[in-house]
């Protein structure tokens, strides 16, 4: 199982299974779909295995031309850290599936949409990180906001189709400055040697420091937007509200990292002089994100909302490390992405069950859950404490990672950002200590605990943060000569680590 | 005086000569068929000598000529393909005219009167739409390839003619359609007056009425600028009249309302295919060298329109003048395609144009199926919830409407991609900016059908969804799947365009 393109396929397979299934048969429908999800899994494992690490040139590399007339090709090969981001967003997709059995129930539309919707999408998350054609790419990074709008406005909760929309139109709104730039890089490469979107060739290509600089900024606008950054992060607290807890999985997990593996794969490697030009500004901002974003986490009183804000803050710290420009930060943001995919997941889905079991997604509603269903209570503070990067847990090595990587040539940032794990402190212990600790509050006496399905669901998550936590040497293996490989390329060395007195 | 007899090579007019010839028996089947067989002998009529024209085209696609009726008209490639949209455009618009519901029972009787009533009683119908729809196709075949200034005028009313008075036909709301025709008629005929006031003025410029003489005294200098300038400007104002660009746009969102919907299917779509194919041939060649005389007028004209049009669609509450306004936008940016005068303009237009032409009469086709007792529903407040009782058709319409906004995976998003860049290309970097930036503002009025038809919940008021005829379906399917496959696996038609896409002059 060597081909991404096959894997790219199999879930579209899996839809054309799931779309035949008869309608009256949801169960089955569920399984297809969850058998779909596991067997891509497996798949993508068995081709981390086959991963050369010490390779920095793209493997599985696979060509075929699309579009002749434009110098489009369907291009696909990975590196670590495409690797690492195609292996997180198929592994949390059958944990997605069978956390969320019943999540499509209330939709619009019928359960076999819901999964139709899902497996389109997955099919699109690993051609997102797979794509080493520019045009591909961006194909699939606007392709992939149907599938996520419909998932919202259908089968959400409250203000849904409002939240769908203003997911959409920002992120359309984003593409298409991209798309600007897209035909900018095109109608150059023309110029100099023949029309191409291959990355490698359009990263040799000649251009001026202004166009260079709007170019750049075309790209990470989008990136922006996507990841989000302050003060382009206003979408993303409306649609997690109204998301289901499984496609805001999917949306802050998988799809946000677009926009942080973009900053790399993209403004990095085909505007080199730019990012380092725009790098004190995006510090700024990254920092800004870090922090407002925790201090608007600890005035939530949704929790979904919550869950958002504290990514708000995590996004910064992967937007630091990637424009920190060492390859500590560097290698600590692809790690940031892998594990904060993970401990969102935790997180929403959790805080999912808890919300569908309570009907009320305000944190004030919960109380004392620690002696009602002390299962998931337990998981909830654990997912917490991954959350709020606790040693042990394993974004606690990857915001380490980035901060120590910042600190060698930033280290005012560093300092600042520094502020974020203790405000981290602040959102996630306030919420545990009101929805899981005190009295019981009145209503939440008879809630169920964790059923089995859930159990089964979450434990790899919880299985994955604590053992990244204490033995991350597997993914930075795979990471780090990657994260090495970019920022050689950008010219940059490593500074000497300081002693903390200079 | 020596009357010279003309040569006409009558195997590349055929395509035209075949349309003219089955709009005129299409006349007489008026006056001698009975009433009961009319019907479907004009229908049979009709498609037939489209795709007899079809096959004529196909037959001519690799010809040359620049003699084929004395110089009047030229064949070439660009010629070719747009004739080949223009018809296949038209054939799946015919199948939407087919649907007599549409249509008045006796187009001369007054609105509200005692004869109309008698008429629609016995069932009357008006089947001169079919001779007046091959007329309007057969002018709209000669406009793309006129290559002078007479033929080009004659084209032009021969096209236009047809199409007034087949906007006023409708069966409902006859006031406001009899309206949007005297309208568009008298607009078009102020239009027209502009065309051959500038034509004069080039006469005047160049001693000549064909293209390749203007072209040779724009090249060689020398005459009075003056005139070529008024001359350009009026014969613009004519060309941009009938293409909907702003500020020559105000007659498209009555006309559009107004006409039924199947006529307003037809015009959208064909008309924009034949005035763009005039306007990129006679500035591609004739006013080539004089770019930067016109050039930065119709940067800025396209800046407006693409601005103009997709801001106030967001204002529309009405789908066929929504998608009035969004045409408008659409002109801006098939200007673009003209603005960028290379060949990958070229071919970008004639790529975006059939694309476009072919969502077009998917779109409306989509829009004559949703009805209530008194007819269609075109206020978009009606269309809540549409997906959730007729998800097919709503799907569909969701689908051309990302075409439209310019979404990957769909025809649409190729053609902005592919008449962007060849803009890019040719300099004109603030007419990509103003277009991706207006795209993203049409994105949002095109979503916010969407999200009526799919978030909303449906209204309790008789809106229904008619089962499409046979013939509406299959213009719904073909449509559907052109926008798709246009989307997905586009090189072969673009081989296809580049191969043929280059002016002979």
């Amino acid at each position: 199982m060597n081909s991404l393109t096959l894997l790219m396929f199999l879930p579209i397979i899996g839809s054309v299974v799931v779309a035949l299934t008869p309608k009256a048969k949801e169960a089955l429908t569920k399984q297809v779909a969850l058998a779909t999800t596991l067997v891509v899994a497996a798949a993508t494992i068995a081709m981390a295995v086959n991963f050369q690490r010490d390779n920095v040139d793209l493997q599985f590399v696979e060509k075929y031309s699309w579009i002749p007339s434009f110098g489009i090709n369907f291009a696909v090969g990975i590196d670590g850290m495409a690797l690492v981001l195609i292996l997180m967003s198929t592994v949390l997709a059958p944990i997605v599936v069978l956390a969320g059995w019943n999540e499509a129930h209330g939709g619009r539309w019928s359960v076999k949409t819901f999964y139709i919707l899902i497996l389109v999408l997955e099919t699109m998350m690993i051609g997102v990180f797979a794509a080493t054609d520019v045009f591909l790419f961006y194909v699939i990074f606007e392709a992939m906001l149907i599938p996520v709008y419909f998932l919202i406005g259908g089968y959400g909760t409250g203000q849904r189709s409002a939240a769908a929309v203003k997911f959409l139109i920002y992120s359309l709104f984003g593409g298409l400055l991209m798309l600007a730039s897209i035909i900018a890089l095109y109608v150059m490469s023309g110029d100099q040697g023949g029309h191409t979107f291959d990355l490698a060739a359009l990263s040799q290509l000649q251009m001026s420091s202004t166009t260079q600089n709007f170019l750049f900024l075309g790209f990470f606008i989008a990136f922006a937007i996507k990841a989000p950054l302050w003060p382009l992060h206003t979408w993303l607290p409306d649609a997690a509200e109204s998301a289901t807890p499984g496609t805001s999985v999917l949306l802050l997990g998988v799809l946000d990292k677009v926009g942080t593996f973009g900053m790399i794969r993209y403004c990095l490697t085909l505007f080199p002089d730019a990012s380092k030009t725009f790098t004190p500004m995006i510090l700024v901002l990254a920092v800004i994100s870090i922090v407002y974003g925790a201090f608007l986490a600890i005035g939530q009183r949704d929790l979904k909302r919550l869950i958002a804000f504290t990514s708000i803050s995590h996004f910064g710290f992967i937007t630091m490390g990637i424009f920190a420009m060492t390859s500590q930060g560097h290698s600590g943001a692809v790690l940031y992405m892998f594990n904060h995919g993970f401990s969102t997941a935790a997180l929403f889905l959790v805080g999912g069950w808890m919300i569908s079991r309570r009907g009320s997604s305000t944190i004030a509603d919960f109380g004392g859950l620690q002696r009602v269903t002390p299962v998931m209570a337990w998981t909830f503070f654990l997912a917490g404490m991954s959350s709020l990067a606790l040693p042990g847990m394993s974004s606690f090595v990857s915001e380490f990672l980035v901060l120590v990587g910042t600190f060698t040539r930033y280290p005012v940032h560093a300092v600042i950002a520094t502020f974020g794990i203790v405000l981290a402190a602040l959102y996630i212990l306030i919420p545990v200590q009101k929805a899981l600790h005190g009295p019981t509050t009145p209503g939440n006496e008879n809630l169920s605990d964790l059923n089995l399905r859930e159990k089964i669901a979450i434990a790899p998550v919880i299985a994955i943060i604590i053992a990244l936590g204490f033995y991350p040497a597997p993914l930075l293996k795979v990471i780090n000569p990657a994260s090495a490989h970019v920022i050689a390329q950008m010219g940059f060395t490593d500074p000497a680590p300081t002693n903390g007195d200079k | 005086m020596e009357f010279v007899t003309p040569v006409l090579n009558y195997t590349l007019l055929s395509p035209i000569l075949i349309l003219l010839g089955g709009a005129l028996i299409g006349v007489l089947v008026e006056a001698f068929v009975s009433k009961a067989l009319r019907p479907i002998t004009q229908l049979s009529i009709t498609l037939g000598s489209l795709v007899l024209a079809l096959v004529q085209v196909w037959r001519i696609r690799n010809e040359q000529s620049m003699t084929a009726a004395m110089g009047s008209v030229v064949i070439d490639g660009p010629a070719v393909l747009m004739q080949a949209s223009i018809i296949i455009i038209s054939i799946i618009s015919v199948f939407l005219i087919a649907d007599t519901e549409h249509f008045t029972a006796l187009a001369a009787a007054l609105p509200g009167s005692d004869e109309e009533r008698h008429a629609l009683q016995t069932g009357n119908q008006v089947t001169e739409v079919y001779p007046l729809t091959l007329f309007a196709v057969a002018g709209m075949l000669l406009f793309p390839i006129s290559s002078d200034l007479i033929t080009l005028f004659v084209a032009l009313e021969m096209l236009s003619l047809p199409l007034y008075l087949m906007a006023g036909l409708s069966r409902r709301r006859r006031l406001a359609s009899q309206e949007s025709a005297l309208k568009y008629f008298l607009l078009g005929a102020f239009s027209s007056a502009f065309f051959l006031f500038g034509a004069a003025f080039l006469y005047g410029y160049s001693a000549s009425v064909t293209f390749a003489g203007i072209r040779e005294a724009v090249v060689g200098g020398g005459g009075n600028d003056v005139f070529l300038l008024i001359g350009m400007a009026f014969l613009s104002v004519g060309l941009l009249f009938k293409v909907g660009a702003f500020p020559f746009h105000a007659w498209s969102p009555d006309v559009y309302q107004g006409a039924p919907t199947p006529v307003t299917a037809f015009m959208a779509a064909a008309t924009k295919v034949a005035a763009f194919g005039a306007m990129l041939r006679i500035y591609y060649t004739s006013f080539a060298n004089a770019q930067w005389s016109w050039s930065p007028m119709l940067v800025i004209i396209a800046i407006i329109t693409m601005l103009f049009g997709s801001l106030v669609a967001i204002a529309q509450r009405d789908v066929k003048r929504m998608l009035a306004y969004s045409s408008i936008a659409h002109a801006g940016f098939l200007l673009s395609g003209v603005i960028a005068l290379n060949k990958a303009g070229l071919e970008a237009s004639i790529f975006y144009l059939f694309a476009y032409g072919v969502a077009t009469v998917g779109g409306f086709a989509i829009v004559t199926l949703v009805r209530d007792s008194a007819g269609e529903v075109t206020d978009l407040n009606r269309w809540k919830g549409l997906g959730k009782r007729s998800p097919w058709v709503a799907a569909a319409f969701a689908g051309f409407l990302l075409s439209f906004a310019g979404i990957p995976l769909t025809s649409g998003f190729i053609g902005k991609f592919a008449i962007f860049s060849a803009a890019y290309e040719s300099g004109a970097k603030s007419v990509v900016i103003a277009g991706v930036l207006s795209s993203a503002i049409a994105a949002f009025f095109y979503i916010r059908v969407i999200v009526l038809m799919f978030f909303s919940d449906p209204v309790e008021d008789g809106t229904s969804v008619e089962i499409p005829s046979a013939l509406t379906s299959i213009t719904v399917i073909f449509s559907m799947v052109v926008t798709i496959a246009l989307g997905v696996f586009p090189a072969p038609v673009l081989n296809f365009i580049s191969d043929l896409a280059t002016f002979i002059r």
